[in-house]
């Protein structure tokens, strides 16, 4: 196109923002006893202090929440700090502990449900372990999908987020938003935004039974509004990548 | 049990107040004694469509703050016994209300009355947001354009996520559709989106179609909800509308173009 070769050189990005997966040590806590916690962290580091070392960790506290033991979150945060360990984000708390790790510029996380459960928490119950999630460590067990089905309408400034695939049986209104890391199925008219295979499944589809999307994408490959062929809109449509392009195509 | 229903829109001048009346109206003239509640502090409306502005005192603040009691504050309409209206605060701002307020007023409210109808403000601040809190039912009332309708939606995201039923895990808030200021003629030439266009994008029951109608202007001017207007198309759609939601059928009117006979041709229509 005539336009590209005017463009200026500036054009060339100086950054790009990227998703990929660390391994990091998850400190899974049962026991609010603050003594006791920082005792056997000890014990632990000194069994491999060089693997410990400025090593980052995840805080996971859903075993303990669940258990009604308020465990003192600053104190811990601050304990780790002081060993050479550091945090970097928390799972399974609160509300109150979720505002807490922020305001100790720590991110908290939503609960991947399968992520704490790589332990028999009922024989360790006093015991603090420090999982390595190493990718060959046999205690690891892959997240499995998980889906997410949604029989109403997505509404204008709702935004939806599925780990599988997501399917919605109505439809997705303009100024709405639906991400999922697999495929993203909808039976109605499709109006908002779609973004499939966000976490980088080139293979992810989308599928609608009307496309008037305001943008759609796979793996930040997008189209928006005014590229989209107007004679698929009315019909069934699919949208998938193809050799790095974004091909859309009535069903 | 009371029922707590909002009548909300998102965007202004839609008719939310003018709704809120004549609903609230029309169910205490079918026997329900109800609560009508101006939620726009700061913007009081209700009380002049009811025609009641000269005999406000005290209002939903007051109570709120305990300067007043319930009972002080609510205004008995002279046309209705059954119906009694809660006027919003003209010279405070819409900080004064409390969740802990509102929950107390309504909890109070619906020991003695059957229907609270809570006329929410526009926007979605917090207001808005409080008038629809606690409701059992939304009245979302839409114009047929798109700014309408797209706000609209919105709203309708809103009552699924931050109601006290969603936030308890109870049943969702049942939502209805309420198409007002709708000209046939209009939507024939193009000029608005029709019933379907509408129903495509927000997937909501219909509970009615009030046409556009001088009636709703002299009725706002006058102090008389619409629907004790019973010559005005508006008034009887209101009326539809009131018996759609108390469990009647009534097949919806004023959808398609009024053909004009030969006699009206001649004699003209009101």
């Amino acid at each position: 196109m005539s336009t590209d070769t005017e463009t200026p050189t500036y054009t060339k990005s100086a950054l790009e923002f990227k998703s990929t997966s660390f391994s990091v040590p998850i400190l899974i806590i049962f026991n609010a006893e603050l003594v006791q916690l920082e005792h056997q962290i000890e014990q632990k580091i000194a069994q491999a202090p060089e693997f410990f070392k400025n090593s980052p960790i995840f805080i996971d506290l859903q075993t303990c929440n669940h258990q009604q033991q308020k465990v003192d979150l600053s104190a811990l945060i601050k304990c780790l700090q002081n060993k050479k360990l550091f945090p970097i984000g928390i799972c399974g708390g609160n509300k109150q502990q979720n505002k807490l790790a922020l305001k100790l510029n720590i991110p908290s996380h939503t609960i991947r449900e399968n992520s704490a459960t790589t332990i028999d928490a009922s024989l360790k119950l006093n015991t603090i372990d420090i999982e390595k999630s190493d990718k060959n460590s046999s205690s690891e067990i892959t997240p499995s999908v998980e889906n997410m089905l949604i029989t109403q309408p997505i509404r204008s400034g709702q935004r939806v987020y599925a780990k599988g695939d997501l399917t919605i049986l109505s439809h997705v209104s303009a100024g709405a938003e639906v991400m999922a890391e697999g495929n993203i199925h909808v039976y109605g008219t499709l109006r908002g935004r779609a973004l499939a295979g966000v976490q980088g499944n080139i293979d992810s589809r989308i599928f609608c039974s009307k496309l008037h999307a305001e943008l759609v994408s796979i793996d930040g490959h997008y189209k928006i509004n005014g590229e989209i062929d107007k004679e698929i809109s009315s019909n069934p449509a699919q949208i998938y990548l193809q050799d790095q392009k974004l091909i859309i195509k009535n069903l | 049990m009371a029922r707590i229903i909002v009548v909300t829109s998102g965007k202004g001048g839609v008719g939310k107040t003018t709704t809120s009346a004549a609903i609230a109206m029309g169910l205490a003239k079918k026997g329900h004694k109800t609560a009508v509640i101006d939620f726009d502090v700061g913007l009081r409306n209700l009380d002049l469509i009811m025609g009641c502005e000269r005999r406000v005192i005290y209002d939903l603040i007051n109570v709120i703050n305990g300067e007043a009691s319930l009972r002080q504050a609510l205004i008995k309409d002279k046309r209705c016994n059954q119906l009694f209206i809660l006027p919003a605060s003209q010279t405070r701002d819409k900080d004064a209300l409390t969740k802990e307020g509102i929950g107390k007023i309504l909890e109070e409210l619906a020991k003695d009355f059957k229907y609270i109808v809570c006329d929410s403000p526009a926007g979605i601040e917090r207001g808005a947001n409080l008038a629809m809190y606690f409701a059992d039912d939304a009245f979302v009332v839409t114009n047929p354009e798109i700014a309408s309708v797209r706000d609209s939606d919105r709203m309708l995201g809103i009552l699924a996520s931050k109601s006290r039923r969603s936030e308890n895990d109870e049943e969702a808030i049942k939502e209805y559709l309420l198409l007002t200021r709708y000209s046939p003629k209009r939507v024939k030439i193009g000029e608005m989106l029709s019933v379907e266009d509408v129903q495509d994008i927000l997937s909501l029951h219909l509970l009615g179609v009030i046409p556009e109608s001088k009636s709703v202007l002299n009725a706002s001017n006058s102090g008389t909800p619409v629907i004790l207007n019973e010559e005005s198309n508006a008034g009887q759609a209101y009326a539809d509308v009131v018996a759609r939601y108390l469990g009647e059928d009534k097949p919806h009117r004023f959808i398609d173009e009024e053909k004009k006979g030969l006699f009206r041709k001649i004699f003209g229509s009101k």
